[in-house]
C-alpha cells in the first residue's frame, strides 16, 4: 500500500492552537506475515515536522510502534487566524508528504 | 608530503561517495536525524541510554492520559503533557514492545510540550514518558493492559 493523502485541522484553543493531523501510511512493523507466510517489509514514517509560518516548532522521530494511518495532535503557543501550519513526514523508504492548513 | 596527498585522496573519495549517494537518493540529503541506535534497542534501558537519559527522576508534573485497558493493541490512544518548565523533548517508550522506543518529540520555541498519538502495543505493558528539561530527565509511567496485541497478524 502506498502512502495516501493527509488531513489536518488547526483550531484555536485557550492560549494555544490545537493541530490535529492524519497521515495515510501502512506503518508496517516488519513482523506481520501475509497469509502465505511471507514477512511484510518494514515500512514506517521516521520523521514528522511541524512548522508555523515557516518556522519549525516540533521535530519528531518515530518508530513502527505508531499505529497505522497515524493521527497526531500537537499544540502551538498562541496562534492567530490566518497563521499557516505545515506538517511533513519522511519514511524509511525516502517517501515523503506534507500538508498545510491555516488556523480557522 | 605523503600524508597530505593521502588526506586529499581520502577527501576526494568521500566527496565522490556523497555525490553518488546524493544522485541515487536525493531525498537522503533532506533526511532529518533518526536515532537508529535508540530505536533498535530491545530494552527500555538501552533505548534511554542511547537518548542520553539513562537516569531520570520520577515526576508527577508529567501527565499521561491513556485507557487502563485497551481492547485493541493496534491502536492505543495516549496523550502526554509535560508541566515541567523548559521542557525540550518528550520520549515515549513501551517497555514490553520488541523495540520499546516509540517516538521522541523535540519542542522548539512556539510549541507546547504536548503530544497525542496512537501506539501499537504487543502486550500489556508500562508506558513511560521521559521528559528532558534544562539538561535533566524526568519520567512518568502508566500501565496499560491490552486485550488483543497489535504487533503480529
Amino acid at each position: 500500500m502506498a502512502a495516501g493523502p493527509m488531513k489536518m485541522r488547526a483550531a484555536l484553543g485557550a492560549g494555544y492552537t490545537d493541530v490535529r493531523v492524519l497521515m495515510s501510511h501502512p506503518m508496517e512493523t516488519g513482523q506481520r506475515k501475509t497469509p502465505d507466510g511471507k514477512l511484510v517489509e518494514l515500512h514506517f514514517i521516521q520523521n514528522v515536522t511541524v512548522k508555523v509560518n515557516g518556522k519549525t516548532v516540533v521535530e519528531s522521530q518515530i518508530s513502527q510502534a505508531i499505529s497505522r494511518n497515524p493521527v497526531f495532535s500537537f499544540r502551538v503557543k498562541g496562534g492567530a487566524k490566518g497563521d499557516k501550519i505545515e506538517v511533513a513526514w519522511l519514511d524509511n523508504k525516502g517517501e515523503t508528504n506534507s500538508t498545510e492548513a491555516t488556523i480557522a | 608530503m605523503h600524508n597530505r596527498r593521502r588526506n586529499l585522496l581520502q577527501t576526494a573519495g568521500i566527496v565522490a561517495a556523497a555525490l553518488a549517494a546524493g544522485l541515487l537518493k536525493p531525498i537522503a540529503a533532506l533526511a532529518a536525524t533518526w536515532n537508529k541506535e535508540a530505536f533498535s534497542a530491545k530494552n527500555p534501558g538501552d533505548a534511554l541510554k542511547s537518548l542520553g537519559a539513562a537516569s531520570a527522576e520520577a515526576s508527577s508534573a508529567i501527565v499521561i492520559e491513556a485507557p487502563h485497558i485497551a481492547e485493541n493493541g493496534a491502536v492505543v490512544p495516549v496523550e502526554i503533557t509535560s508541566n515541567i518548565a523548559g521542557t525540550t523533548s518528550i520520549a515515549v517508550l513501551i517497555d514490553k514492545n520488541p523495540f520499546p522506543l516509540a517516538g521522541k518529540f523535540d519542542f522548539m520555541e512556539g510549541a507546547l510540550p504536548f503530544v497525542k498519538l496512537n501506539l501499537k502495543m504487543s502486550e500489556s505493558s508500562d508506558v513511560r514518558a521521559v521528559v528532558m528539561a534544562g539538561g535533566r530527565n524526568y519520567v512518568a509511567t502508566k500501565e496499560i493492559k491490552v486485550t488483543i496485541g497489535g504487533c503480529g497478524g
